[in-house]
């Protein structure tokens, strides 16, 4: 199934990983693709996409936001999908994918915590084994989420080492999957790790932008000017993105996270301010020193808060095919509050970024252009973080 | 003939596998490397891999895990580890194995990175990220100076990717013990070395065995069936607790062990 060079996009992608886990990406490559070719399965993910997810989710013209923007903006209401956030598109397709391929344990890797709900809430429905790695810093800063993920009978693991955060966890995993790989499924949560992750989870996303392109076209008869997304590993925007890259006259634009600004040096915003390398199995844009040694991400935002990201946003940032924008904590803030107000909608802190960036994008466009976005996910999860943000900035 | 391939052939000729034992270069700092690498290969290793720390050691265990960590934390760099080499390379003739990921030597430079270790005196890299697919340029840069490549073989490994390992090796082909990262303890050694000796049979190359070796009765037990035996945590934890006396004691008494 494997050829020399699996998986890339241009340079980037590929499988820099331990040989003991090449013949299990083999296997899962093998094994996805019997999976799509299959009738049943694919009948199957999609019944539980549209009556368990709660899919098609709704293209939602944010009139008062639009006002605001001076831009025609639309959201894609991924938080309106079951456990409040696009990762459920991808692990009903991975835990689908598990059972299939008869392992009855699946690991996860979590940072803002959605990842891992969305795999205990897969893992539940589908009766396979859960176990999430979550950064020690995550487990404090998403202590909701790792309540969900324990109601769900998912085991949450928190991890010491390192910078205690999402990478930290995604090394825990692969340890873990490396150990385990005979009987253990690992579920990626974003279009990262080794070929063929990348391109699974962009497959799985996908139905976000294949759903908004009908429905802007159904809507209005036309595409869009631009589409916008938080980028974290990237799957959300993979998935919107994966639906208009041949469409040229769409502008693809990416929001990543400049935590306390790309100059201070605490921020996740690796396709800004990264260089490319090799972390988790993939060649891609990675925060790091001059010596290699990969910097730790800082966010507001624990689900964007990741020193890599997905090798086909490398990809596309490279060709200029898309372009990635950072907004910071507090500009992300104001993103949250901004949508709040205007929609009666209180979005996630890693949609609120997208939010946020609309200003900058509206002003790239002519007047009134239209521009559709991912809202990737409901703030539920981050109240008591943007309670203390606020307050925080009120007694200064 | 290679360094590391004279110390697999004089081993042999002594009718015992070689001593491979690793240690992570900086850790407890720098300035203590080559004194360490100098008193283990005086106590009986004949080939040392030295651990090239990383900030993210996906195929470590927990003991190499923070053995890293400490090193980056007291300063290493990769370029630091080079003078460490140099600085043992003045005192010592042992063959120096670099082990490590893909990304510190990446961001050096391939070509630059590969070159000054071999100024530096360095034998060979071993790079645990880079699967034969993924193994060029950085292994073209090491063989075309004549240093060794050293590739891993899994117990998940199917025959093809077996011989595929051996395709990409120059003297050694490293067996893993067990599917699992550094220190694990759960092998059975005799039947990885079987599996071993299987690997050596089936592609004709030299074999060394590693991951989960601790004592010198795991070393006695799985000698027979290798060319070669690899320590690692277990000199790690010897080095943290009693520095170069419990590392040469260590070693010592697993050299001992084989004869
Ligand atoms: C709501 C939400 N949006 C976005 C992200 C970022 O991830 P990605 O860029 O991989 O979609 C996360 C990650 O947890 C999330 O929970």
């Amino acid at each position: 199934m494997s050829t020399s060079l699996p998986g890339r996009f241009g340079p980037f992608g590929g499988r820099f990983v331990a040989e003991t886990l090449i013949p299990a990406l083999d296997e899962l490559e093998s094994a996805y693709a019997s999976a799509r070719a299959d009738a049943a399965f694919e009948a199957r993910r999609l019944e539980l996409l549209a009556r368990w997810v709660g899919r098609p989710t709704p293209l939602f013209f944010a009139e008062n936001l639009s006002r605001e923007v001076g831009a025609r903006v639309w959201l894609k209401r991924e938080d309106l999908c079951h456990t409040g956030a696009h990762k459920v598109n991808n692990t009903v397709g991975q835990v689908l994918l598990a059972k299939r391929m008869g392992k009855p344990r699946v690991i996860a890797e979590t940072g803002a915590g959605q990842h891992g709900v969305a795999t205990a809430t897969a893992c539940a429905l589908l009766g396979l084994k859960c176990e999430v790695f979550m950064g020690a810093e995550d487990v404090r800063r998403q202590s909701p989420n790792v309540q969900r993920m324990e109601l769900l009978g998912a085991k949450v693991i928190p991890v010491t080492s390192g910078s205690a955060t999402l990478k930290d966890a995604m090394n825990e995993a692969m340890r873990d999957w490396v150990t385990n790989v005979a009987t253990t499924y690992y579920c990626v949560g974003s279009v990262a790790g080794p070929h063929p992750y990348p391109s699974i989870v962009r497959d799985f996303q996908r139905v976000i932008g294949d759903e908004a392109r009908a429905q802007l076209l159904t809507d209005e008869n036309v595409l869009p000017d631009a589409v916008v997304a938080a980028v974290g590993g990237g799957s959300n925007a993979m998935g919107i993105f994966a639906a208009f890259v041949d469409d040229s006259s769409v502008k693809l634009i990416g929001v990543e996270a400049a935590g306390h600004g790309v100059a201070s040096g605490k921020h996740a915003a690796t396709l800004t301010a990264g260089k490319p390398g090799v972390l988790h199995g993939m060649r891609t844009y990675v925060l790091q020193d001059e010596d290699g040694q990969i910097v730790e991400a800082h966010s507001i935002s624990a689900g964007l808060d990741y020193p890599g990201v997905g090798p086909e946003h490398a990809w596309l940032r490279d060709t200029g095919r898309a372009q990635y924008v950072s907004v910071d904590d507090e500009e992300a803030l104001a993103g949250f509050q901004l949508l709040a107000r205007t929609e009666g909608i209180l979005p996630a802190l890693e949609s609120s970024h997208a939010i946020a960036a609309l200003h900058g994008v509206a002003k790239q466009l002519c007047k009134d252009a239209r521009i559709l976005v991912s809202l990737s996910g409901r703030g539920d999860k981050d109240l008591n973080t943007v309670r203390d943000a606020l307050a925080a900035r009120t007694a200064h | 003939m290679s360094r590391i391939a004279q110390a697999f052939e004089r081993a042999a000729a002594e009718k015992r596998p070689a001593l491979i034992t690793y240690l992570c270069a900086g850790d407890p700092d720098l300035a203590s490397t080559p004194d360490l690498i100098v008193a283990i290969a005086e106590a009986g290793a004949d080939v040392i891999e030295l651990g090239v720390p990383f900030s993210d050691p996906t195929a470590d265990g927990p003991v190499i895990q923070r053995a890293s960590e400490r090193a980056l934390r007291a300063g290493a760099t990769v370029s630091g580890v080079l003078d460490a080499v140099r600085a043992a390379r003045a005192r010592t003739s042992v063959p120096i194995l670099l082990f490590g990921y893909y990304n510190p030597l990446a961001a050096r430079g391939e070509a630059k990175v590969v070159r000054e270790a071999k100024d530096a005196g360095a034998d060979g890299f071993l790079v645990v990220d880079l699967p034969p697919e993924e193994a060029p340029p950085l292994r073209d840069h090491v063989v075309a100076l004549g240093l060794d490549w050293v590739p891993l073989v899994a117990p998940t490994s199917t025959p093809a990717r077996v011989a595929r390992a051996a395709e990409v090796a120059t003297s050694f082909v490293y067996v893993i013990s067990v599917a699992g990262v550094t220190g694990a303890g759960h092998a059975d050694l005799e039947v990885a070395a079987k599996r071993a000796a299987d690997v050596r049979t089936a592609t004709g190359r030299k074999v060394a065995l590693g991951f989960g070796i601790k004592t010198a009765d795991d070393a006695r037990r799985a000698a027979p069936h290798v060319d070669g035996i690899v320590v690692g945590s277990a000199l790690v934890t010897a080095i943290a607790e009693g520095g170069v006396a419990s590392a040469s004691q260590l070693v010592r008494s697993l050299r001992g062990a084989l004869g």
